[in-house]
């Protein structure tokens, strides 16, 4: 009963910000619409029985990706009339290209079957006594291993690429190298003369700069 | 209702508490109070003074850098919690397949840290 209930009420709210995440003007509250989808949808796993799923989404989506996604639309300048402009001229593009994804989907939609032990298999998410959790540990450091380490690979590839693309080395700033000053001795900088009384000191032209 | 369902009755509990605080916070002023809007209140008074610009500017691309090596590390710990969980039945190949995949990781931690990624200025 309660179950029913919480899944109408999450699943209904689900809804509603998705559509919100659609028809909001200001994108930064799209985002925020699009990050309760996400709790939401958490909810929804849960309720299925997939506990690990529905807290890796509220871990990793809404802690990460929906902060991204709120950097990225911060980032954009987003200018209101710029955006209006030209909606006119491009209506038939868009419209025609809606409809042929459209089509595209009532065709796969209407030529929808299922595998004959696909409704049996989804009814045993998890095989007996065993979370979700570990049945997934189970499966993905045996079975999946190869993808396991691809998946690694993958996460590698993203950092590097993330770092080659929107990291600039800034000189701007004169900050101290420790190590360079500890790596100092006296020898390097420090010359120590006797000159003759009245003759005077002749700097070379290599020290001179080195003030 | 399943068994290990109803171990998150109490979590519902507090999500509906939480919404109804919300709510109240937002529209039980609303109901209590006396509402006199006028524009003088909404005015810059005293110190105060208008906007000088639109807070919908561009701000540095190190925030976004950050929040992806923050969401690639977030993946990483993701996939130790079931490794951590079911270590007793994937034996040796799967505990080294773990240190191998973190292995892989800390390159690119290496990578990132000597690359000055992690230095903010």
């Amino acid at each position: 009963m309660i179950v029913n209930l919480a899944f109408y009420f999450f699943s209904f709210i689900l809804l509603a910000s998705a559509v919100m995440v659609v028809t909001s003007r200001n994108p930064v509250h799209a985002v925020l619409f699009l990050i309760l989808a996400f709790v939401n949808a958490a909810v929804l796993f849960l309720l299925a029985g997939a506990e690990f799923l529905a807290f890796i989404l509220a871990i990793v989506y809404v802690g990460a990706v929906a902060v991204l996604f709120l950097f990225v639309v911060m980032m954009l300048d987003v200018d209101f009339a710029a955006l209006k402009e030209g909606f006119q001229r491009y209506a038939p593009v868009g419209a025609l290209v809606a409809l042929v994804l459209f089509g595209e989907l009532f065709l796969v939609v209407s030529g929808w079957s299922t595998l004959a032990g696909a409704p049996a298999a989804r009814l045993y998410p998890t095989p007996d006594n065993l979370t979700n959790t570990a049945a997934l540990g189970n499966l993905i450091y045996t079975s999946y291993l190869p993808l396991f380490q691809l998946s690694g690979m993958v996460l590698l590839v993203a950092m590097i690429g993330a770092i080659v693309l929107t990291h600039r080395d800034r000189k701007r700033s004169l900050h101290q190298k420790l190590s360079a000053q500890h790596a100092r001795t006296p020898e390097q900088t420090l010359r120590l003369v006797r000159p003759e009384l009245g003759a005077g000191v002749s700097v070379p032209a290599s020290e001179k700069e080195a003030t | 209702m399943q068994p290990a369902l109803s171990q998150y009755f109490p979590i519902l509990v507090f999500v509906a508490i939480a919404a109804f605080m919300g709510l109240a916070f937002v529209f039980g002023s609303k109901l209590a109070a006396r509402q006199k809007p006028y524009a003088e209140k909404l005015s810059a008074y005293e110190c105060g003074f208008d906007a000088f610009g639109d807070a919908r500017r561009r701000f540095d691309v190190r925030f976004y850098l950050v929040a992806i090596l923050f969401i690639i590390f977030d993946v990483e710990v993701a996939f130790l919690f079931p490794w951590a969980v079911s270590l007793a039945h994937i034996g040796l190949v799967g505990f080294f397949s773990m240190l191998g995949f973190l292995g892989v990781l800390t390159v690119g931690f290496i990578y990132e840290w000597n690359k000055g990624a992690l230095d903010w200025e």
